[in-house]
């Protein structure tokens, strides 16, 4: 359903087809892809090419988002995406363990040789109070010692709890904390689509 | 002393009259005992059995009063419906000379809830290997007829024969613990699939069926009488069976834990299910029942044998064997055996009165309900049900595994010689010195 | 998973998280770096009635690489040889705060009573009790195999996979033996099918209820092509009339059961030989088969760390509300999971 009370300029685009997602749809299949392909730009004019930048997805979601940024990467560099992309699960450093059900670990694995003197670019989905991204900056240094690591976020609603700061978003959307923000992925969810649930909306 | 009228009470089950109980006899019985100045007890539904008769406990006295005291265990025995026990050797020191068993004998009376007939040891310290004075202990105040290395068996083939020979001499009986030692070396439990998966080390059934053939051949070889305790095997029975067909003079005596529980109880490791002989399968049990149903098992007997907590409050490995009864037995026996069909309330007195006291020789006890007979006598109410409460029990000791468990059945009251110990399922304190 | 006390505990699900887990677990151990934050501020520890260097220091380098803090708690020389009960010790342990128990005991069932009988609060993992279980070896025995026997020889991912269609010798004293106990469970609920080979006195009156076939006869089992033969530590005292009688001299167990250089020769080319340890070697294996490229004993040892990392991580890292260590947090971290789901799939963002 549209909204009569927007907190915010984007454009909200009414209620989610009937698969299991209600709420509001802020970003449809072709503005994720026009926002990937922008941070793909920003992150080879940054770093002047592709020839030092390791791209780890952070899973679930950031892993998908990192492939197609690579891909995008290799497309402009005409580099093997494969040879740009890692993963990196957080798990084993997060610091809320203790508060949730127990996770799943997922796998981590670095192209080439390792990240040490490399460009990491960390990229998930959505960048919120920060901890996940704390979390991975600390298990990078267990990896290695990456010359710089940046940061590229499909999303940053805001409400950060750390000092940590996006260097590529593909959209910033303020929201209450009563809300949930959710990124569907086709890689993970059959469709690309962000969406807005819960709060007063 | 006080004379009593139970009003509507069944003998035996049967068909309710009204019973006197004055001067420590059965006085009158229907209409004659209507009597004024009498105290009524109410009894309309009432199962009127002979006062129960224990060949098997453990009161711990001398030596492990931290577990059961002859005072607590025969208040126990009040309550659970029982006019004598008997007390197993496995005392510190032994039971194995006149002088200890003069002294178990003594305590009974003094404590005055039930006769306590103390059982002589057959071997000196319950070591298996010399005799203990059996004629002097038959000879004392305590008058012992049973004699029993209870806990231990008597292996030793020449041991076990000379007892059976010697005790004819005063008309005594060997009540033999089944259990050939080599075989049951370490043993934990019940050998068979339950111990293959608790990685227990087992207790096979052989290990006790062995030993009970052996010992009904030389009983027969010798002329004597042989009472086998705590029958806990198919094997077991059949060969008790086998024996009393050939004519030779074998007793046996199934317990209640055995006629209720299995090995299965085990796998959660609660040493409360800790028992010697263990717990077997459910083949075994029905083999148990269907023996007391026909008559292969003579006496029902509760080895009840307390421990103190922390016998218990640890692993299986370091847990001490043994389950309380006294309290459990009649409810028991009713549910498994009464109303299942299995036996009548006249065959209840047969295997809990009658059949026991003849074993251990009693006179007073284990007599029909008639006028002129000795009034010990317990009063039942079939309908009435109760959730085992441990704590709430006389015993000493907590260690019954039927914790939890509802059993039919209440003994409501329970007399010695017409002096009542138990009125309204509790004890009658301060009458009985 | 509140406690592992018996490979009976785990279902098909579970035992292939743990191995998945392990995997992950295994991955970070190969790296410079082995020790991870994740169980920073968790106790663990070690209550060994038992002597077994090689379990304890398994299960405490797992512990210490997942940055718990580690008691080791031994009962020699300790208060247990003066005649403290197991109780005692647990209260004693439950009131040092310990989350975790890792508890070796001569008596089956220990565990199992230390868990249920409320002396203690923390997770209990059995390492070992009597003849009963010792859960964290078949599953670090059911890694090593999976490693190994599935996806194409470990040359393709095996994540959530399980071990249906392997078959699996295990060989050797199976009466006393805690490990065939979780092998034979753990085996069989990843799929596997298992033989057992053992002198009929080695083998337990009702063996007949495992989910296992039994055989008395090496060779012939060696020749139905097993993919894995588990050779079992044979006590040299069991062949003593004191211990047992079993077997008549360790000679003849040899020959009927010990696994030398013929009968390796007989095993497939992709079969593999484990071993829990510690060897008798010439008894119930020879160098040649030990020694053996088939043979995964000192992975095994590498295996069980990952293994034991990933039970104390599955065990510990989990909120447990009974902890009462939710209290002031209105909002956990970024992923912000409220589901209860434990795989990332539905990641919320709230």
């Amino acid at each position: 359903m549209s909204t009569g009370t927007p907190t915010s300029g984007s454009g909200r685009q009414g209620t989610a087809p009937g698969d299991g997602v209600a709420g509001t749809t802020v970003l449809g299949a072709e503005d994720v892809a026009r926002a990937l392909t922008r941070i793909a730009h920003e992150v080879v004019e940054r770093n002047k090419g592709v020839d030092d930048v390791v791209l780890l997805g952070i899973p679930t979601r950031g892993l998908p988002l990192a492939r197609r940024l690579a891909q995008r990467l290799a497309q402009v560099e005409h580099v093997p995406a494969e040879q740009l992309v890692g993963s990196l699960d957080v798990t084993m450093h997060r610091d809320d363990l203790a508060h949730q059900p127990t996770r799943t670990i997922g796998e981590t694995y670095v192209p080439g040789d390792g990240i040490d003197g490399k460009v990491v670019v960390l990229v998930d989905d959505v960048l919120y109070s920060g901890r996940t991204i704390r979390a991975a900056l600390d298990a990078i240094s267990d990896l290695g010692r990456p010359r710089a690591v940046q940061l590229a976020v499909l999303v940053d609603r805001g409400h950060r709890e750390l000092p940590i700061r996006a260097d590529y978003v593909g959209k910033n959307l303020p929201t209450a904390t009563a809300e949930r923000v959710r990124v569907l992925l086709a890689e993970t969810d059959g469709e690309d689509r962000v969406v807005i649930e819960g709060g007063a909306r | 002393m006080t004379t009593y009228l139970l009003t509507g009470a069944r003998p035996l089950g049967g068909d309710p009259t009204d019973v006197l109980v004055a001067d420590g006899v059965v006085a009158a019985l229907g209409a004659d005992a209507r009597r004024a100045g009498a105290q009524v007890v109410e009894a309309d539904g009432l199962v009127l059995l002979p006062g129960l008769v224990d060949l098997h406990t453990h009161l711990r006295e001398p030596g492990r009063e931290d577990a059961e005291t002859v005072e607590s265990g025969t208040r126990a025995a009040a309550l659970g419906g029982f006019t004598a026990v008997h007390a197993m050797a496995n005392t510190t020191p032994t039971q194995d000379t006149a002088g200890v068993v003069e002294q178990v004998w003594r305590l009974g009376r003094d404590a005055g809830w039930c006769d306590v007939h103390p059982v002589g040891a057959v071997t000196v310290g319950l070591e298996g290997e010399r005799l203990a004075e059996l004629s002097a202990m038959a000879r004392s105040a305590a008058a012992v007829r049973v004699f029993s290395d209870d806990g231990k068996c008597v292996h030793d083939p020449v041991v076990m024969r000379r007892a059976l020979e010697y005790v004819k001499a005063f008309d005594g009986v060997v009540a033999q613990h089944a259990q050939e030692p080599r075989l049951t070396e370490g043993a934990q439990m019940h050998e068979g699939v339950v111990s293959a998966e608790l990685g227990l080390t087992g207790w096979p059934a052989v290990a006790e069926e062995a030993v009970v053939a052996r010992d009904v051949l030389l009983a027969e070889h010798v002329g004597s009488r042989l009472h086998v305790l705590h029958l806990s095997t198919a094997g077991s029975v059949d060969i008790v069976r086998w024996a009393k067909a050939r004519g030779i003079a074998v007793t046996a005596e199934a317990t209640p834990h055995h006629l209720a529980l299995t090995d299965d109880l085990v796998r959660g490791y609660d040493p409360r299910f800790k028992v010697n002989p263990p717990l077997r399968t459910a083949e075994d049990v029905e083999a148990v029942r269907q023996g007391l149903a026909d008559g292969t098992i003579d006496v029902v007997g509760t080895d009840h044998a307390p421990h103190p907590r922390e016998d218990k409050d640890c692993e299986w490995g370091a847990a001490a064997f043994g389950m309380t009864g006294l309290e459990t037995a009649l409810s028991v026996v009713q549910e498994v055996m009464v109303d299942t069909g299995r036996l009548t309330w006249a065959d209840v007195a047969r295997v809990m009165s009658t059949a026991p006291a003849h074993i251990g020789r009693l006179t007073g006890q284990g007599r029909p309900i008639a006028v002129g007979e000795p009034a010990n006598l317990t009063l039942v109410d079939p309908a009435a049900r109760r959730v085992v409460v441990p704590e709430e029990q006389a015993t000493a000791s907590v260690n019954s595994p039927f914790a939890g468990r509802e059993l039919p059945g209440r003994v409501v009251a329970t007399f010695l010689r017409g002096r009542a110990t138990v009125l309204d399922g509790a004890l009658v304190e301060g009458t009985h010195r | 998973m509140r406690h592992l006390l018996s490979a009976a505990d785990l279902d098909l699900g579970e035992a292939v998280l743990v191995l998945d887990t392990a995997a992950q677990m295994a991955a970070t151990q190969a790296r410079e770096i082995k020790k991870l934050p994740t169980l920073r501020g968790r106790t663990v520890v070690n209550l060994f009635f038992e002597d077994s260097t090689r379990t304890r220091i398994s299960f405490e380098t797992a512990a210490k690489r997942l940055s718990a803090d580690v008691i080791n708690f031994s009962a020699k020389g300790s208060s247990v040889s003066k005649g403290e009960s197991l109780k005692d010790t647990a209260l004693t342990l439950q009131a040092m705060g310990a989350d975790a128990v890792v508890i070796r005991h001569q008596a089956s069932g220990a565990p199992h009573t230390l868990a249920h009988a409320g002396w203690t609060h923390g997770a209990v993992v059995n390492a070992g009790d009597g003849m009963h279980q010792h859960p964290t070896q078949a599953l670090l025995d059911a890694y090593t195999l999976r490693r190994h026997l599935v996806g194409d020889g470990g040359r393709a991912d095996a994540t959530g996979r399980d071990l249906a269609g392997v078959h699996v010798a295990i060989v050797g004293d199976v009466l006393h033996s805690r490990v065939a106990r979780s092998n034979v469970q753990l085996l069989r609920t990843l799929g596997a099918r298992v033989t057992l080979v053992a002198p009929p006195t080695l083998v337990p009156v009702g063996v007949h209820a495992w989910p296992a076939e039994v055989s008395y006869d090496l060779d012939d089992v060696l020749a139905t092509g097993p993919d894995a033969v588990m050779m079992l530590r044979v006590q040299r005292e069991r062949m003593s009339s004191a211990g047992g009688g079993f077997f008549p001299s360790p000679l003849e167990y040899t020959r009927g059961y010990g696994l030398d250089a013929r009968r390796l020769a007989l095993l497939p080319d992709h079969a593999v030989v484990l071993h829990p340890g510690p060897m008798n070697r010439g008894l119930e294996i020879s160098a040649d088969a030990a020694d053996s490229p088939r043979a995964v004993i000192v992975e095994q040892v590498a295996n069980g760390v990952a293994v034991r990392m990933a039970v104390l991580y599955l065990l510990l890292a989990g909120g447990d509300t009974t902890r009462g260590r939710d209290e002031g947090t209105s909002r956990a971290g970024d992923g912000q999971e409220r589901t209860d789901v434990r795989t990332d799939e539905t990641r919320v963002h709230a």
